[in-house]
């Protein structure tokens, strides 16, 4: 019963898929730090209400590109990007797109956990509040209530809301970072190695997460670990060297890929 | 990966040794955490060889010989003709110090046609008690013709002579007391009509050529005045230019440039500001002389770097993933800034604060320069007004030969310690306040 019912959930996002709706689309996308060139012409659409799962060996340009996506690039000096990424229709190095009201649209998530050091709910009310998304106190704590469900963080955290989100573990604080990032009701969310610093309990906690927020947003994620990306993402991009290797239904990334690097990174000969 | 990693031949054949030089690396260790010690103790003893020497001689300077005795406002002396309902100047012109010391000789039983005596007993009164009575006097003309009791001030060598400051052994023609008057002092004291007292006057009073009526008054004035300039404007100029610095400047060729500048102003003398602040602020600007502002705005430039210095080191250490995380949920530049960065670095930007104005409140040289190393005997009501400054007070008194002047200058020393230890406690306190953890 309840495995029938699976399939039948995977057939429907099957067929979704199928229609193949673009959220984000990176065309001939190119990123040079002064001199040094760190991407090369990089073609990767991402796919709406899909985890786009972004793997490669260290420096291959993957964090890179997922900074292009909502220009947190910008704040590196000598940082040039060059190609044209669009955000459903716009085009987000547009000198008419504001990168404030950008990176409301486009949340991140981070390596490190990395709260602010004030409390829980002024950690997730940060960003309402310079949006101007809430009117009054009580459309506040609804946000805030909110964007904790949706992080699975509410029943551990609602007695404390006051207490500092630096006091909380690990785990807990990357998932704050996650309801942090949801609270601006972006439509894609970015994270970058979100796991690398958590234990593997936490880690599973944050992956079935990242499984559920994929109903309501666009995930692109940057993992170092082949099984995390098997388990979380329907897509697959392969990065190396700064080219973009390969980009696939996860299952067939990793079962049968059609490059031969794809094939010798994910069985661990190289990287 | 390659095979294990393969070591020289032979060397396989004994095993390894883990202990050379063992000994020699814990002897090491030891060797420094001796010298760390020997260093500490050193600077510990030096520091209380010099308090020891500041407070042995200053804590003196906080009590003071006061001669209570009836004294007589005599009608004769102070209005012969009685004029003062039509002329009032006639009361601040009187001869007080005459009343003081008619009233001191009829304790002593010195005869009024003594002269000799009368010249003693006046030497043993301070000069300030014109002053003093003629301030009672104006205050209430009533008392003129009454008797009061009132606590004179016993002059500087007698106040030496009584805290046994002043050696009375030695012949009588070297020393500045005579017997006679020691013999007086000695008598009031058994009487106890002489006595120490709490020595407000050297809070209050303002500069005298007479130790025992000069006090710190105007300088703690002066160095407030100039403390609430330096704190108002280089607080300020000093984190914006930090911030702008650090954070929006574009980082090339002119802005290293700058970086040099400040960081080299930081080590310039103090002494040159002096000449700067003569330099613009008196000859070009016409600013007065002697005046507290001008010695403010001075002590800010001199302090401007320490605080730029600081405060940007301070927004350097705010770890660069909270930047992230603000910039990363749509804020500003702006808003990242001074809604996260700036209260990380709030600690390390007072810290920087409190000591650039620690420093600038013990800084004497600059205001030599501009006139501040002055007489000064009345409050300054505004900044405008001459003043002079802690540490040229003490400075001013060093250079006076009266004995008495030895124990105010160590007073005074004693009171700008304070006030130092005061300001760096305080710095430690918001320190503890502000920083939280991340």
């Amino acid at each position: 019963m309840n495995m029938l019912s699976e399939a039948a959930v995977e057939k429907a996002l099957d067929k979704k898929m199928n229609e193949v709706a673009y959220k984000m689309i990176g065309k001939d996308v190119s990123v040079y730090y002064g001199e040094k060139r760190a991407l090369f012409d990089v073609n990767l659409n991402v796919r709406e209400n899909t985890v786009t799962a972004l793997i490669g060996p260290s420096g291959c340009g993957k964090s890179t590109f997922l900074r292009t996506l909502n220009r947190m690039n910008d704040t590196i000096e000598n940082c040039r990007v060059t190609g044209k990424i669009t955000l459903d229709t716009d085009d987000i190095y547009d000198k008419e797109i504001d990168v404030v009201e950008l990176r409301a649209r486009v949340g991140m998530v981070f390596q490190k956990p990395n709260p602010f050091p004030k409390s829980i709910y002024e950690n997730i009310a940060y960003g309402p509040k310079i949006h101007g998304l809430a009117r009054g106190k009580a459309d506040m704590d609804a946000i805030v209530e909110a964007s904790l469900q949706r992080a699975g963080l509410w029943a551990e955290v609602k007695d404390r809301l006051h207490e500092s989100g630096t006091g909380l573990s690990g785990g807990q604080q990357q998932r704050l970072c996650i309801a942090r990032a949801v609270a601006v009701s972006p439509e894609v969310i970015l994270m970058d190695e979100p796991c690398s610093a958590l234990d593997p309990i936490a880690t599973a906690k944050v992956e079935e997460l990242i499984h559920e927020l994929r109903a309501n947003y666009t995930i692109v994620i940057v993992t170092h670990s082949m099984q995390q990306a098997a388990r979380v993402s329907q897509r697959t991009a392969m990065f190396h060297l700064g080219q973009l290797v390969e980009e696939n239904d996860t299952d067939k990334m990793f079962t049968n890929p059609d490059d031969q690097r794809t094939q010798d990174y994910i069985m661990g000969r190289f990287g | 990966m390659t095979d294990a990693v393969s070591f020289p031949a032979g060397a396989s054949a004994k095993p390894a040794r883990r202990d050379i030089g063992i000994k020699r690396r814990y002897a090491a260790e030891r060797r420094f955490r001796a010298y760390g010690i020997a260093a500490l103790s050193f600077g510990i003893l030096f520091l209380f060889i010099l308090l020891y020497s500041v407070v042995s001689k200053g804590y003196t300077a906080f009590q003071q010989t006061m001669i209570t005795i009836p004294v007589e406002f005599s009608e004769q002396i102070i209005d012969k003709d009685n004029e003062r309902a039509t002329d009032p100047s006639k009361l601040m012109t009187a001869n007080y110090p005459v009343v003081a010391r008619n009233a001191l000789a009829k304790v002593l039983g010195v005869a009024e046609n003594d002269r000799q005596g009368l010249r003693a007993v006046n030497q043993m009164i301070s000069d300030g008690v014109r002053g003093q009575l003629r301030d009672m006097v104006t205050a209430n003309p009533q008392i003129v013709g009454t008797t009061q009791t009132v606590s004179l001030l016993a002059a500087g060598d007698i106040d030496s002579a009584f805290k046994g400051q002043i050696d009375l052994t030695v012949s009588e023609n070297n020393r500045k007391v005579s017997d006679q008057q020691v013999g007086w002092m000695n008598q009031l004291a058994e009487s106890g009509a002489l006595g120490k007292h709490f020595n407000t006057g050297i809070f209050v009073n303002g500069n005298s050529s007479r130790p025992e009526a000069a006090g710190v008054g105007v300088a703690l004035i002066g160095s407030f005045y100039m403390m609430a300039i330096v704190l108002v404007l280089s607080l300020p100029i000093g984190v914006a230019a930090s911030i702008y610095l650090e954070e929006f400047a574009p980082k090339n060729k002119f802005t290293d440039l700058i970086e040099v500048n400040i960081n080299n102003l930081a080590a310039v003398p103090s002494i040159v500001y002096g000449l700067l602040g003569l330099a613009v602020f008196i000859n070009f600007m016409g600013l007065p002389r002697s005046a507290s502002l001008v010695g403010g705005l001075v002590l800010t430039l001199m302090t401007l770097p320490t605080i730029i210095i600081a405060t940007r080191a301070a927004l350097k250490a705010v770890p660069p993933s909270i930047r992230a995380a603000a910039l990363g949920l749509g804020a500003s530049k702006m808003q990242t800034i001074f809604h996260h960065v700036l209260p990380l670095a709030m600690p390390g930007i007072l810290t920087g604060t409190i000591i650039g104005l620690a420093h600038a409140l013990g800084e004497t040289a600059p205001l030599l320069l501009i006139g501040m190393v002055a007489f000064v005997a009345n409050y300054p009501t505004t900044p405008m007004d001459p003043s002079t400054a802690l540490p040229v007070q003490i400075y001013m008194w060093a250079n006076e030969a009266e004995r008495a002047f030895v124990e105010r200058t160590s007073g005074a020393i004693i009171i700008l310690l304070l006030f130092l230890v005061v300001m760096n406690v305080g710095a430690i306190l918001l320190r503890r306040r502000f920083e939280r953890r991340w």
